[in-house]
């Protein structure tokens, strides 16, 4: 029951799959459809699973007063924050109480986990959860400036919402990969010195391809840099990723066959 | 904490605050909500300032940064999910009842009584959180192994194998003969010639066969097998180099942006 059941829904579905594509009928591809949709919709309960899961490990980290367990303040902040925002919208253009209600709300939690965290002196840290957390019941009911959404999708138009994704969490992602810049130029430094024929290739096209939209060149070189520079991209740089993709489909093949076929199922975990 | 750790976090504080004003009082001109938009840009710009801070070495400034992007993005996320795949998607397809309650608009034959079983399926996974009963979540989990199992078999089979072996045979000696003129004729690398057509098809044949000698290891490369294993690392080579210019100049880009940002939208220093 435990492992049989699994392991035959793997074989089904995974039979099916293969077999619907080579079955060109309106059912067959109804079918395909639906099973899409339906990853989809379970996906959504696997993220909240994730999100279940992500909180009770911060707040563990709180609790334990693990190495840098402040910073797991901020993921709760930041974490709450946006739910609230993801779930509440302004009725006009004034904000009214709102922002003093994400606070109470924000204080509340900190104060719940704090109860939870020490070990005496519980009772104030408790009183002021409930005192935070009657402000935020309080200006809920009467802040008629803005209101819950669990129905429309009004939350999505929310500024705040739409402020954290512009001015939190895109700066933070573009950054980070931008960092990246700097850290490929110093493995650069090292990796492209021209020590023999191949290093001199990986030097000699990396280059043409970073420079072929460098303005001071273009006087000396016209558009030849970038001619050749699409060339490169076009033609041995296709072959090559040809031959990579090749194994790699191979290798997504075989890997799915073994997992439809039950001998890879360390999905399952143990027990 | 040290001394000079307080000492760094006043001094930062206080030139957040600074920044903050000082912005809330430029667009005080330009927008009603200019307190909120100067706070905004004022963190992103030191979300911006701490992620860079890494380079340096990691940091109280940057740890703040990727705990507080965690909590914001999980959670951009859930309500993305909640909204649009459970709201918008799924409930028009479970009833009526619920679509008007969601204020969600049905269309005429969303209703569809199987989308029952992908819920069933979520709450299963839920199951996870259960002491007891966490193995029943290895059933939609198979579920989804099984299904997407299935879709990579046939999808990468068809576009990483058969599409890309197809697409490799190419006519390595022109299409038709149109007289030696013509054949000469436009020997620019960018150009559609019959030559350097032939020459760029010559090229990806070769390529792709030799790239796929070199990553044949059941055979000793040597002899005419050695040699084709040698261009095929040539042409990889030059494929590593292409790739990795072009990923810089992604990351230079994206650098770019947020320099931009630090000193049109934050400084103002640039217009």
């Amino acid at each position: 029951m435990k492992r049989q059941i699994p392991l035959m829904l793997v074989l089904v579905f995974g039979m099916f799959l293969i077999f619907q594509y080579f079955i060109p009928h309106e059912t067959s591809e109804k079918a395909y459809e639906f099973l899409l949709d339906w990853i989809t919709i379970i996906g959504i309960f696997a993220m909240a699973l994730a999100i279940w899961s992500l909180f009770r490990v911060t707040v563990a980290k709180v609790r334990t007063r693990k190495e840098n367990w402040g910073y797991s303040i901020f993921t709760l902040v930041g974490l709450f924050s946006m739910m609230i925002f993801g779930w509440t919208a302004p009725n006009g253009e004034g904000w009214g109480w709102y922002f003093i209600f994400v606070l109470s709300v924000l204080m509340a939690i900190g104060m719940l986990v704090q109860t939870m965290s020490v070990k005496s002196g519980r009772g104030l840290w408790a009183g002021l959860m409930f005192v935070f957390l009657i402000i935020a019941v309080l200006i809920g009911i009467f802040d008629n400036a803005w209101s819950f959404h669990f129905m429309s999708a009004e939350p999505l138009e929310n500024p705040m919402f739409r402020s954290f994704f512009d001015f939190v969490l895109m700066p933070i992602l573009a950054t980070t990969f931008s960092l990246l810049a700097f850290f490929i130029a110093s493995a650069a430094y090292r990796a492209f010195r021209a020590r023999n024929l191949l290093a001199t290739l990986l030097l000699v096209s990396a280059l043409i391809v970073m420079l072929r939209f460098n303005p001071y060149l273009t006087p000396i070189f016209g558009d030849y840099m970038a001619r050749t520079s699409n060339w490169l991209m076009n033609v041995p740089n296709l072959a090559a990723q040809r031959a990579i993709v090749m194994g790699v489909g191979l290798g997504i093949v075989a890997t799915a066959l073994k997992v439809i076929l039950g001998i890879e199922r360390g999905y399952m975990g143990k027990g | 904490m040290k001394k000079t750790t307080y000492l760094l976090m006043a001094v930062i504080s206080a030139l957040f605050v600074l920044s903050w004003i000082l912005k809330a009082g430029s667009l005080s001109g330009e927008t009603d909500n200019y307190v909120i938009q100067g706070f905004l840009i004022t963190f992103s710009a030191f979300l911006t300032l701490s992620v860079l801070s890494f380079l340096y070495a990691d940091n109280p400034l940057y740890k703040f940064a990727e705990h507080l992007f965690v909590g914001v993005s999980a959670a951009f996320w859930m309500c993305m999910g909640f909204w649009t795949t459970i709201v918008q998607n799924l409930i028009p397809r479970l009833s009526d009842g619920l679509s008007s309650f969601f204020e969600v608009p049905p269309q005429p034959g969303d209703y569809n009584f199987f989308f029952f079983i992908p819920v069933i399926l979520g709450i299963l996974l839920l199951m996870r959180l259960s002491p007891k009963g966490g193995w029943i979540s290895r059933w939609p989990l198979a579920f989804i192994i099984g299904t997407t199992a299935g879709l990579n078999f046939v999808r990468y089979l068809r576009s990483d194998f058969i599409k890309q072996i197809s697409n490799t045979f190419v006519p390595l000696l022109g299409t038709e003969w149109q007289g030696i003129g013509h054949f000469f004729s436009n020997l620019d690398l960018s150009a559609s010639g019959q030559l350097v057509t032939m020459a760029a098809n010559w090229v990806i044949f070769l390529g792709v066969f030799c790239g796929l000698i070199y990553f044949y290891f059941s055979k000793e490369h040597k002899g005419a097998f050695g040699a084709a294993s040698k261009v095929g690392i040539w042409v990889l080579m030059l494929t590593f180099g292409a790739s990795f210019g072009y990923t810089v100049m992604g990351r230079i880009s994206l650098l770019v942006g947020r320099i931009t940002f630090l000193f049109r939208d934050w400084l103002e220093i640039i217009s």
